[in-house]
């Protein structure tokens, strides 16, 4: 459980403190643990433990008792049928490839696209078109998407990337700023000998880049990288807003369904919604270090 | 640690300050001179290009828009100002701004509060550390429309049932379809789904505090509370600083959940900005919406602005 701590520290040389691993000496943890703070931890746990269990709990419910709505009484039969209605329902498995497509093109654009241009600048600093591009870039961070939703709308709809095509395009823009300001933070700490001495045996800029930078530049693409799948996979505004077309919608956007059409239909719509987040979750519990140490890493940059 | 907390503050111009020292170190070794590879043109381009084509564009065209009666497509004429002049007598819109500013100010109180005496438990010595730890940041990978929906079950189903056994008579009806009371809920799902954010990054801020510190204090006498209101929050308040911008910014967006739970009801109760902005599609009152949408970008930057300026004081206090 110290991993989780000190992987913030180990996996950036750039905002290497050190001083997490202080934190609990080894002479120290046999000393006695904080029970009454475990106690009321876990108390808490409960309040986002509960609504996952009783979504749990509905989904496995037949049609007959769901329409009760006793989010506490336990499914009895307990069936898989609502698993099967909503899969049919969504049309689950081309809402997965359309969900699926945005997030991946999200992903690999936001790395690649953030992390070149974030080369580019930092080698050029001296420039003056790169240092104005890279404000340029930043005053994303202060334009939310709604301000800009309507006219994005009416544009990718004449240009037709009203499209889960537009959406990942959409995602990769938005997150720009942000991931353009960690790659260029974590590349400064880079130091240039590593690259002249490549550069000397003859090596062209784009080979100094793919061979020595780009893996350097793991642990943050890692970070970028899941960030951009939670954010992308996640979203509803700018899905329900930009796809015209509803049969290439995302899944959190067709989840909408179950307000509308089947809003009785419990059992169905909460396995939907579980089926909907699964995804995520399983992402988190096996990526889950990179996620935290991400987050702490976003915000010491 | 001063150099953290310096950058915590003010990400932008902190990274500004020291990359502007090191392109004045770059010239004075009059390395400007030299011939840039045109391969950096071709990494830096589609960056700008996608940059320019989804955002500038936009935003011009939308701010040009805004001084017309368009209605989203076909003919439209140049009004001025007229658009402006009628947002500032618009019930709806005025009420959406006082609803959204409300509950950004209310939401980063209770989420940093949470978050922060959350982030104090899971890194004291307590048993389930990790366990407890992936449990409290689950709500982050969830979707904010999902759980919306998961929650307005609860709120209009499950809490009704519990209030009318208990014979409460103020939860045996939905708190979600009364227009006093509908923001509670919507404050309530938000800091569901934003605490584990915000609680980590308190975390990485505590454990940057070496427990010699807390050792010292506790030779000198210091209690528990002393020890959290002079070591603790000094210590952690560019975490704090950079908690209450982000949380606000994310805040004053607010759409899905509101979406997913209220629909901005009960009547106009709950309608964010971001939600009467995007009704200037199917309202068929584009230019006017468009007005909107920059008056809402001004707040914006006014607010991002003065929090900058206030917590840059606090800052150095930190550090």
């Amino acid at each position: 459980m110290s991993t989780i701590a000190t992987t913030p520290a180990s996996a950036t040389p750039g905002a290497a403190s050190g001083s997490s691993d202080g934190r609990r000496p080894t002479a120290r943890s046999r000393e006695r643990f904080n029970w009454p703070a475990t106690l009321v931890l876990l108390v808490c746990s409960l309040a986002v433990l509960v609504p996952l269990l009783v979504t749990i709990n509905m989904s496995l419910k037949s049609d007959a008792q769901a329409v009760e709505g006793e989010a506490f009484a336990l499914p009895a039969p307990l069936t898989f049928q609502a698993f099967v209605d909503a899969w049919q329902l969504t049309n689950f498995p081309r809402a997965l490839a359309v969900s699926g497509f945005v997030t991946l093109l999200a992903v690999a654009g936001e790395i690649v696209i953030s992390s070149l241009a974030a080369y580019a600048i930092v080698r050029n600093w001296d420039r003056r078109l790169f240092r104005w591009s890279f404000f340029y870039l930043l005053a994303a961070m202060f334009i939310p998407f709604p301000v800009v939703a309507l006219p994005q709308v009416q544009l990718t709809g004449i240009i037709h990337l009203d499209t889960p095509l537009g959406v990942a395009i959409l995602h990769i823009v938005f997150a720009l700023a942000f991931n353009t300001m960690l790659f260029t933070a974590f590349l400064r700490a880079i130091p240039i000998s590593l690259e002249e001495s490549m550069r000397v045996d003859g090596a062209t800029t784009w080979q100094v880049y793919w061979r020595l930078i780009f893996p350097l530049l793991g642990p943050m693409a890692a970070t970028v990288g899941i960030f951009a799948f939670l954010g992308s996979w996640n979203d509803f505004m700018m899905p329900s807003l930009i796809i015209s077309d509803p049969t290439l919608q995302t899944l959190p956007v067709l989840q909408n369904m179950f307000q509308t059409q089947f809003n009785n239909s419990y059992n169905i719509a909460f396995a939907s919604y579980l089926m909907a987040m699964a995804p995520a979750i399983i992402v988190y519990l096996l990526a889950q270090r990179w996620v935290i140490s991400g987050l702490t890493q976003g915000a010491v940059k | 640690m001063s150099t953290t907390t310096s950058t915590v503050a003010d990400p932008s111009t902190g990274s500004a300050d020291t990359t502007r020292k090191r392109g004045a170190r770059r010239d004075s070794r009059s390395r400007s001179t030299r011939r840039v590879d045109p391969v950096y043109y071709l990494f830096l381009f589609p960056a700008l290009a996608i940059f320019t084509l989804a955002i500038t564009l936009p935003a011009v065209l939308g701010f040009a828009y805004s001084f017309t009666n368009s209605i989203g497509f076909g003919d439209w004429e140049f009004i001025g100002l007229r658009n402006y002049v009628a947002m500032f007598r618009d019930q709806g819109i005025v009420s959406a701004y006082l609803f959204t500013l409300g509950f950004a100010l209310v939401t980063v109180v209770v989420v940093n509060v949470l978050a922060f005496i959350l982030a104090l438990g899971l890194t004291s010595r307590i048993r389930l550390q990790a366990a407890l730890r992936t449990v409290f940041v689950l709500p982050m990978v969830i979707s904010g429309i999902i759980i919306a929906f998961v929650f307005k079950f609860l709120f209009s189903t499950t809490l009704p049932s519990i209030g009318s056994a208990l014979g409460i008579e103020s939860l045996s009806s939905s708190i979600l379809a009364d227009e006093s009371l509908a923001w509670i809920a919507i404050v309530v799902v938000t800091a569901w789904s934003t605490i584990p954010s915000t609680m980590l990054i308190y975390i990485a801020g505590l454990v940057t505090i070496p427990d010699e510190v807390y050792e010292a204090a506790s030779i000198d006498g210091a209690g528990p509370a002393k020890r959290l209101w002079n070591i603790t929050l000094p210590l952690v308040s560019g975490f704090i600083v950079i908690n209450t911008i982000l949380g606000f910014k994310n805040y004053l967006n607010a759409y899905d959940i509101v979406v997913g739970l209220t629909d901005g009801g009960p009547g106009t109760a709950t309608r964010t900005v971001a939600m009467s902005i995007f009704k200037g599609f199917t309202g068929g009152d584009y230019g006017y919406q468009m007005a909107n949408a920059f008056v809402f970008f001004l707040i914006s930057i006014v607010i991002a602005v003065i929090q900058l300026s206030i917590t840059r004081g606090k800052a150095s206090f930190g550090a």
